[in-house]
């Protein structure tokens, strides 16, 4: 065994040095002394590059150590300060990741729209047996619509991959997680490259009051959410909405395919006597509370919900299908008196209802501890001890909901540079994929076969049902099946046999590539059944596989 | 976190790993000595099928009045007719196979059943049928694996719950493990063998309790598999599947329970039942969808033969179409449908459920095959009737189990 691996192989004594430091910087470093610089140990830094990044490239250790790890934070905390322009330069040749949701409407979703439905109208006399799948012609309309997510995608495996500005990366996949939505309902898909752009990034180091206000006023959020549909149940209105629900009673969306659901109807009261026109949509006002701000524990009952929908009546999309944007509809809305959460919203206030719920909610003290609990989570550990939650809450409330700061008190605390916290969380498949393609400096030339590949990780992009998104604790990503296609990930990347990425893996004498990789791609931490495994490799091809599909690979 | 699971898995392979025999094959052992495991197919229709011309009531004058041009016609009017089932309810004429089942007494079928919920997105109420709680959709687990959870005996069977799909339904998410793979053949490392065993001692040694304990249990499926030659069996008793995706899931599936591996909760599912323009009637394309769906379910029966007496198959759709055909020649998106379960212990040859009648009046919202079985009475008959769990209520949240409730489908 060569020295270097032997010595990263002593994890305790590593972890002793490490505490020393760590409580070191923690508690002798007065607050904004620049000459502090914060543990300079490799797997601190990896730690560091894997936590608030997607794991290091080839020489990123060495960079963080030159710069000094706390430097390293506070620039990431800035990323409007990051030159990013190989990125740039790899994002420019995307056609649809700039456009607004009202071009992809017109120049991608209309036509496609259109080609399904003629090709629906022919179709029982040309093909019979096979019902389900419209006829895709290569540089067809339906063709050239898919392109449109399959950017988002790629934008999305580009910047994880290439950024500088990885913690922005990190922040903006966390928050639009947060604010799920799902690209399979109906025309949301021509939403979501506007969405994460305009609605998510700008504000995930910024105000939360911000960043939920945009998601309230966003279309994505609203058509998938329903809340475009809500409307006040004692009104006798006739709205744009549903006139055009009326002209065209469900054939609206999707063209019939599972998946991509039509336009329901409004929802009506399930006693059919009942001819009241209610047209209330609970579905945004709790999930508003249960899963963006209060949390399912934080102290809102059903009379809540139904208060805050009424606030939100009339908040609505301009036109879905054009990619129109919001839209308040004073007929749809419920100007009534409400009561949420013990304040009085009074009567008249129109449009401002809904901006006095969102006050209410993004200052509150259930918003700091489920939004603080939830980041220390993606950041620390799986179960984040209630000491540090309650401090990042209480700098949540103290700051308004400054997110750069919630952010910083996470990652410079001594929580998140404790021996503890050290490869404590298990990889997404999505960190997974990004990180292995990291280390060996692979080349991304077309998103299709890392596409493919997520899916069979169990993690498509942008296709969470739920509107809990993804779940960010071990047991969510661990299980058999999904191990194995890890496995068969690895080996399938170092072979260049995942369409459209290229892998030039240096050819190093074993030894050196060895530990090479044990200290780059497994923070120096190997088991010594992974470093037996490793010395009977045949190639730095098999080696590297074996790396990337270890047990140690799949922790960050 | 060390789960409870990743504890009890750990303790298992502890006792295995002293050295007595291999682990997969004490699991093998283990699961072939439970000779009377229940299993239970659930099979999910994606999309809405149109359950008024799956199981149509053709006794109804409503029916025709409201599809001129997509009715199936009744019973005994021809080569294309409806195929009559109790004298009120006929199957669509493409599913003949299903039609012998039901004269077997090993057919039931529930009509008007469905969902409390009023949505008509698939995306809603795929998940709230899927999460069993209609109408609330923070529910982070499925309903199989919720049941999943309350029963241990088979906990060390690796192969205990399997969905024939790439992903993991829905239904079948949560704590307790369970697999998805789409070809079982394919489900292993690529490559050479040597490679697949160094992965292997990767993990075999790892001192990682949640990676490690998976690891070990991926390959153990992986040898199981192997071992078993799961994939090498041929179906029997002439059972033809068809070439579809879903008949070679179905064919699958049936490798996996002839193979006892202890196999207790299979899922697959099928699309293309969305039917808004040109459905079809006794032929087109609802006819060609339920084609492959009844020789599919068809073959599955033919093959497993007497060991359907410790088989369930369950087949669910989220919400059912429109009584009205549309413009188009199809169907919108309704409400009620019709849910069918197969078995040597299913009470069979009969339409289950109180049925509300097709008359305008009587519809849901004036246009929809009313609701009057709720689809988590007939999961929660199967749950405690064949899969003899004691308590139902942690697996069905927020809903009142009352044997009264059944519709009455086991004995």
């Amino acid at each position: 065994m060569s020295r270097s691996v032997r010595r990263f192989l002593s994890p305790l004594a590593a972890g002793v040095a490490l505490m020393a430091l760590a409580s070191a910087y923690t508690f002798v470093r007065p607050a904004g002394v620049a000459a502090a610089t914060g543990p300079m140990d490799d797997e601190s830094i990896a730690h560091v590059l894997d936590r608030i990044g997607y794991g290091a490239r080839p020489g990123d250790i060495e960079r963080v150590r030159q710069a000094g790890v706390l430097n390293y934070i506070d620039q990431q905390l800035h990323p409007g300060k990051i030159n990013d322009s190989a990125l740039a330069a790899r994002l420019s040749q995307l056609n649809t990741i700039n456009l607004s949701t009202a071009d992809i409407a017109r120049e991608y979703f209309l036509p496609a729209e259109e080609e399904r439905r003629r090709q629906k109208q022919g179709q029982a006399q040309t093909d019979p047996n096979d019902p389900a799948a419209p006829k895709v012609q290569p540089g067809g309309p339906i063709m050239k619509e898919r392109q449109v997510i399959a950017e988002l995608d790629e934008q999305k495996i580009l910047r994880a991959t290439y950024s500088e500005r990885q913690l922005e990366q990190v922040l903006t996949d966390f928050w639009f997680n947060h604010f799920n939505v799902f690209a399979g309902k109906g025309p949301e898909r021509i939403m979501l490259t506007e969405y994460e752009r305009d609605t998510i990034r700008p504000h995930v180091l910024g105000s939360f009051r911000d960043l939920l206000g945009a998601t309230a006023h966003s279309p994505a959020m609203l058509f998938y959410l329903d809340n475009w549909m809500s409307t006040d149940p004692n009104g006798p209105h006739m709205t744009m909405a549903d006139e055009m629900r009326q002209r065209n009673r469900g054939r609206l969306f999707g063209v019939g395919r599972p998946g991509f659901p039509v336009m329901p109807p409004p929802q009506k009261q399930q006693n059919a006597q009942n001819k009241r026109p209610t047209g209330l949509n609970e579905n945004y006002g709790r999930e508003l509370m249960e899963l963006h701000t209060l949390g399912v524990d934080g102290g809102y009952t059903q009379k809540d919900v139904v208060e805050v929908a009424r606030c939100f009546t009339g908040w609505t999309i301009a036109q879905p299908r054009q990619g129109g944007g919001f839209r308040f509809d004073p007929r749809m809305h419920d100007d009534g008196e409400k009561h949420v959460l013990g304040h009085t919203i009074k009567a008249g206030g129109g449009e401002k209802d809904g901006e006095q719920v969102l006050d209410i909610l993004a200052n509150h003290p259930s918003t700091a501890k489920f939004i603080s609990t939830k980041l220390a989570r993606r950041f620390v550990g799986d179960n984040p001890s209630p000491e540090l939650v309650d401090r990042v809450a209480k700098r949540f409330l103290e700051t308004h909901g400054d997110l750069r700061e919630v952010v910083r008190t996470i990652v410079e605390s001594p929580e998140f540079f404790s021996p503890g916290a050290y490869r404590a969380k298990v990889k997404s498949p999505f960190e997974f994929m990004v990180s292995a393609l990291r280390s060996t400096g692979a080349d991304i030339q077309g998103p299709v076969g890392l596409i493919r590949s997520l899916q069979q990780l169990g993690m498509p992009l942008y296709q969470v049902q739920p509107p809990t998104g993804y779940g960010d604790v071990a047991e969510t990503w661990v299980n058999t099946g999904a191990l194995v296609n890890r496995m068969n990930f690895a080996l399938a990347l170092v072979q260049n046999k995942v369409q459209g990425v290229r892998v030039d893996l240096p050819a190093d004498e074993m030894n050196a590539a060895r530990d090479r990789l044990v200290q780059s791609a497994l923070q120096g931490n190997a088991s010594d059944a992974t470093v037996a495994t490793l010395q009977k490799a045949k190639d730095v091809t098999q080696l590297t596989a074996l790396v990337l599909g270890a047990p140690e690979f799949q922790r960050k | 976190m060390v789960s409870r699971r990743v504890f009890i898995r750990n303790g298992g392979l502890a006792l295995v790993s002293l050295g007595f025999a291999p682990s997969f094959l004490t699991r093998t052992v283990q699961a072939a000595g439970t000779a009377r495991q229940k299993v239970l197919v659930a099979i999910f229709q994606r999309g809405a099928v149109d359950g008024l011309n799956m199981v149509v009531p053709y006794g109804e004058r409503a029916y025709y009045a409201s599809r001129p041009t997509i009715a199936i016609p009744r019973p005994g009017s021809g080569d294309l007719s409806a195929l009559d089932l109790d004298g009120y309810f006929a199957f669509h004429p493409r599913l003949a196979p299903l039609q012998k089942l039901f004269a077997r007494h090993e057919l039931a079928i529930v009509h008007a059943c469905g969902s409390p919920d009023s949505t008509r997105s698939h995306f809603d109420a795929q998940d709230y049928m899927e999460s069993a709680t209609p109408g609330m959709k923070g529910t982070t687990d499925g309903w199989l694996n919720r049941y999943l959870q309350t029963k241990h005996e088979q906990e060390h069977s690796n192969f205990r719950a399997v969905s024939l799909t790439q992903q993991l339904p829905r239904s079948l998410q949560g704590h307790a493990p369970a697999l998805a793979m789409n070809q079982i053949g394919q489900f292993g490392i690529r490559g050479d063998n040597a490679l697949s065993s160094s992965f292997e001692s990767e993990y075999a040694a790892a001192a990682d309790a949640v990676l490690g304990g998976t690891g070990r249990e991926a390959f153990d499926a992986i040898k199981t598999l192997k071992a078993a030659g799961a994939q090498q069996s041929q179906p029997a008793n002439g059972a033809e599947y068809p070439r579809s995706p879903f008949g070679q899931a179905l064919l699958q599936i049936g490798q996996l329970i002839k193979s006892n591996l202890g196999l207790e909760i299979a899922f697959t599912e099928l699309g293309g039942w969305d039917n808004h323009v040109n459905e079809g009637a006794s032929t087109g394309q609802l006819a060609t969808r339920l084609d492959d769906f009844g020789r599919g379910l068809a073959a599955l029966v033919t093959d497993l033969g007497d060991r359907m007496a410790d088989v369930v198959i369950l087949t669910m759709s989220e919400f059912g179409r429109a009584v009205a055909e549309n413009g188009n020649r199809g169907t919108d998106h309704g409400h009620g449908n019709a849910m069918m379960a197969i078995g040597g212990a299913v009470r069979g040859g009969k339409v289950y459920g109180r049925w509300p009648g097709l008359a305008v009046e009587q519809r849901y919202d004036h246009r929809d095959l009313a609701v009057t079985t709720d689809f988590r009475d007939v999961f929660a008959e199967v749950v405690v009737r064949h899969l003899g769990v004691s308590d139902p209520a942690p697996i069905f949240p927020g809903h009142e189990i009352r044997a009264a409730n059944f519709p009455g489908l086991l004995a």
